[in-house]
């Protein structure tokens, strides 16, 4: 007899919803969003699901399973334990639109406060730098927006300071501006002002969480905020500002 | 028409993938008033999932390079059948729009003393592909995106376009709907441009995601569009086979270009085997040679010797693999090996391709820094697509333009890897330009048919009817395993008869679509109508198969074997008349002398 697994899915929206009964046969190898597509195509053909790729690259099907936030396309069936049903819900820090799709429209907005790289002129010349300095860079370029970051970080998840604060992902796509061997911007007051470095208090949860594995705290935030504090907070700094501005 | 949301614009285009993006730089560059309209989040477009690279003659590796050579490497690799304008084009302009990404803030991966690197790939003479790692496209699709935030494009994300609109004989816009409300909505522009991809979503075994349902393709058709080369559909030799859950995964091409070889059961490069006549010479003729080019590659010579026959072009090692797998000489699985584990240092593998390593040992308990992989064909681009103006990239339809994969003619019978990544950025940025020049030329916006649009409205309803019977899913999954079966690799009159009946019977089921639920993202619904696109495209498939009696490039008839001279001058030309879908042959345009010289050197 085929194995069968039993789904608990979030069926909804963000004003009110329940989490349904679902079984569906196993196969070696199936992933969560396998078993959700199988629904889809068997039992709920409305079912709610965002998802590209199923192959961890682009980021679209991040999703809460068993109350851990996932990608689902990453999250082998037989991770989990048998004959115990599985949850799966959206992700909770943005507004479900329906099912298992959240609106994180508000992530589009806050990269727009983000102004593009200036790229310093090498002439004719084409621009040179080592591979140690790109792969410095690269790790923050890796991320695929699946935004799990943004769902955990706690500034985001229990105190929602969308308004104040621009979240880990933004942090390591400025960090990936910053560190860029032939940037030449100054991000430093966007940081501290706009995306509300400050509020971060390295817990690393988006360390954690990112299918990536990028080093956001220890790599990208812990960084910056040094950066930050050299540029405002660095006494000589702040005595020669007060003069200046005199 | 007050009734739906409608937009007005001088430049709409539909697709924000690598093309769409770049188009809608240079639309919004040129100060046109630009719409970028796709179906998912921005940024998840499938040019997220390319690999290996992007192929220009930047020589920075191999001081040989040039655009001549990549030029002559693209016709061969399209067996003769390209646009020859197109390849030059592509050609002579790819170095510049990948210099201009790394002014965009795209870091590639570093030679030695600071350039962009280029990898070796199928069908390249010299190393030429620009790459970060395996996820290139990434990186490609984050730099256009970043490029593009601040310049002014509206970005309506989540939004599926079902059809182009007309005023006589001009683009008036284009008519869809919300993913998200499921309402209705109306776009009115002065041009606008299909950046739609491909249609790889018609095949069983796929690399393709779930965008991929031929909508460019078939809203170009029904809008009267000629489309071309048809019958190419690219099956990428390295898809994964086991377990079945990433049956179809792709797996680059860039492991076989950091040395990776193919081997059969007995554990044969049978490569060495398949070499065809017009690449005779050019390759390793033994494991010797062909490590000798491994092993100075590896360390950044100049190689003294010949590549190895892994890196023949997709068709030809796609064709192979399938022979050793028929003869009983496959894995396991029904697939080949690829081993990667026994020619790369554990760490070089981890860097090189970091998420393939990732994706074997996540999805299919592999480790390929010590472990073979098992590898089959699985359907990945589509080299037909709508016929356009090398120049301008308008199809033949006033208003109406394509780049990308959903474009036609630049391939041939065959697309070489890496050259896809900078097909899209070459004509994206022509088609965006153009589309912009074309709305500056237009005094006023097209006029939108009241009754048309109800009309199409309804239609898109109809699968809420009570009436019908049958699941969406039911009828793409047969879909899918019929062109997997009877207009796959390999091809007979037979099967291509036996696939244009079974698409009648499809076409009568996808009548008989029934959807529940409201119209709020409902996948399902989506789906049934996405059954119509896919429908037409594929029986324009099996048409133009059906009509070329010889095997070229990545088409292949087992009752036609061998290519044949007459043949090689004409592109088959898909077109609708009323109802019907029509193949009409052409004669290729002309080539000018001294690129002819280019292909015999």
């Amino acid at each position: 007899m085929v194995e069968q697994a039993m789904l608990q899915i979030y069926r909804g929206d963000n004003e009110s919803g329940m989490m349904v009964d679902y079984t569906v046969p196993v196969a070696p190898g199936m992933v969560v969003l396998d078993a959700v597509h199988t629904v889809q195509a068997t039992q709920a053909p409305d079912l709610a699901v965002r998802w590209n790729c199923k192959a961890g690259k682009c980021g679209s099907c991040g999703g809460e399973v068993n109350g851990k936030p996932r990608l689902m396309c990453m999250d082998r069936m037989d991770n989990y334990p048998n004959g115990k049903p599985i949850t799966i819900r959206p992700m909770k820090s943005f507004p479900v639109l329906k099912d298992l799709v959240c609106d994180v429209s508000w992530n589009y907005e806050v990269n727009k406060k983000i102004p593009s790289i200036k790229i310093r002129d090498t002439g004719n010349e084409d621009p040179r730098f080592s591979q140690d300095e790109a792969d410095r860079v690269q790790e923050f370029r890796k991320c695929i927006e699946c935004f799990l970051c943004q769902n955990v970080c706690h500034v985001l998840r229990e105190h929602d300071k969308k308004e104040e604060f621009g979240g880990p992902r933004f942090f390591v796509r400025v960090a990936g501006l910053e560190m860029h061997p032939l940037d030449e911007g100054n991000r430093l007051d966007l940081l501290k002002n706009e995306l509300g470095l400050g509020y971060c208090n390295i817990t690393k949860c988006c360390t954690e969480v990112c299918p990536e594995k990028i080093a956001v705290t220890d790599n990208a935030i812990i960084p910056l905020k040094e950066r930050v504090v050299d540029e405002f907070y660095d006494p000589v700094k702040k005595l020669f500002r007060v003069l200046l501005s005199k | 028409m007050d009734k739906y949301q409608t937009f007005e614009y001088d430049v709409v285009i539909i697709g924000a993938g690598g093309a769409g993006l770049r188009a809608a730089i240079e639309a919004s560059a040129q100060g046109a008033k630009t719409a970028l309209v796709c179906k998912s989040l921005l940024g998840k477009a499938h040019t997220v999932m390319a690999e290996g690279g992007v192929a220009a003659a930047l020589a920075n590796v191999d001081s040989r390079d040039n655009w001549q050579v990549h030029f002559r490497d693209t016709i061969k690799g399209g067996k003769f059948l390209n646009q020859w304008r197109m390849a030059q084009i592509h050609a002579q302009e790819a170095p510049q729009r990948v210099r201009e990404l790394e002014q965009w803030g795209a870091v590639f991966d570093r030679t030695r003393d600071g350039r962009m690197l280029q990898r070796n790939f199928g069908g390249h003479t010299y190393p030429r592909l620009a790459h970060v790692g395996d996820r290139t496209g990434l990186e490609m699709i984050r730099t256009l995106q970043d490029q593009g935030v601040h310049q002014g494009i509206d970005v309506h994300m989540e939004c599926t376009i079902r059809s182009i609109l007309k005023d006589g004989e001009q683009v008036a816009g284009c008519f869809g709907y919300q993913r998200e409300s499921g309402r209705f909505v109306i776009f009115r522009a002065k041009a606008v441009v299909l950046a739609t991809g491909g249609i790889g979503r018609c095949w069983e075994v796929s690399s393709n995601s779930w965008e991929y349902t031929a909508d460019g393709h078939a809203m170009a058709m029904w809008a009267g569009a000629d489309l071309i080369d048809m019958e190419f559909v690219q099956f990428h030799p390295t898809g994964m086979v086991w377990p079945p859950s990433v049956k179809g995964t792709l797996i680059t091409e860039g492991v076989r270009g950091e040395g990776g070889v193919l081997l059969n059961s007995e554990g044969k490069r049978f490569m060495f085997d398949n070499v065809p006549e017009m690449f005779q010479g050019e390759f390793a003729d033994t494991e010797d040679e062909s490590n000798r080019w491994v092993n100075a590659v590896v360390s950044g010579d100049i190689p003294d010797a010949r590549r190895p026959p892994e890196l023949l072009t997709r068709d030809v090692v796609a064709r192979a693999i399938r022979k050793e797998v028929r003869a009983g000489r496959g894995s396991p699985h029904g697939g080949v090996f690829l081993d990667i584990a026994s020619r790369r240092s554990a760490e070089k593998i981890k860097k090189k391709l970091p998420s393939m390593y990732h994706q074997f040992k996540e999805l299919a308990d592999v480790d390929i820094t010590t472990d073979p992989m098992e590898v089959g064909p699985t359907c990945h681009y589509m080299m037909g697509g709508v016929r356009v103006d090398p120049e301008t990239q308008q199809s033949t339809v006033s208003g109406l333009f394509a780049a990308g994969e959903v474009g036609g003619g630049m391939h041939g019978s065959n697309r070489l890897g890496g050259n896809s990544l900078s097909d899209l950025l070459v004509f994206g940025k022509r088609a965006g330009q153009f589309a912009a020049k074309h709305a500056q030329e237009t005094a006023t916006l097209g006029d939108i048919n009241d009754d048309e649009i109800q009309r199409q409205a309804n239609e898109l309803l109809k699968p809420f009817d009570e009436s019908g019977n049958e699941n969406p899913y039911a009828v793409h999954e047969d879909l899918r395993s019929m062109m997997q079966n009877l207009v796959g690799i390999v091809r007979t009159d037979e099967d291509l008869r036996a696939a244009l009946g079974q698409l009648d019977e499809l076409r009568a089921r996808a009548a008989q679509v029934r959807v529940g639920g409201n119209i709020q993202f409902n996948p399902g619904w989506h789906l049934a109508l996405d059954l119509k696109n896919m429908l037409d495209i594929s029986e324009s498939v099996t048409r133009a198969a059906l009509e070329r009696t010889e095997s070229r490039g990545a088409h292949t008839r087992e009752d036609h074997p061998g290519s044949n001279d007459k043949w090689g001058k004409v592109n088959c030309i898909v077109r609708q008349r009323g109802s019907n879908i029509e193949v009409e042959r052409e004669l290729l345009p002309q080539m000018p002398d001294e690129l002819k010289k280019l292909l015999q050197e």
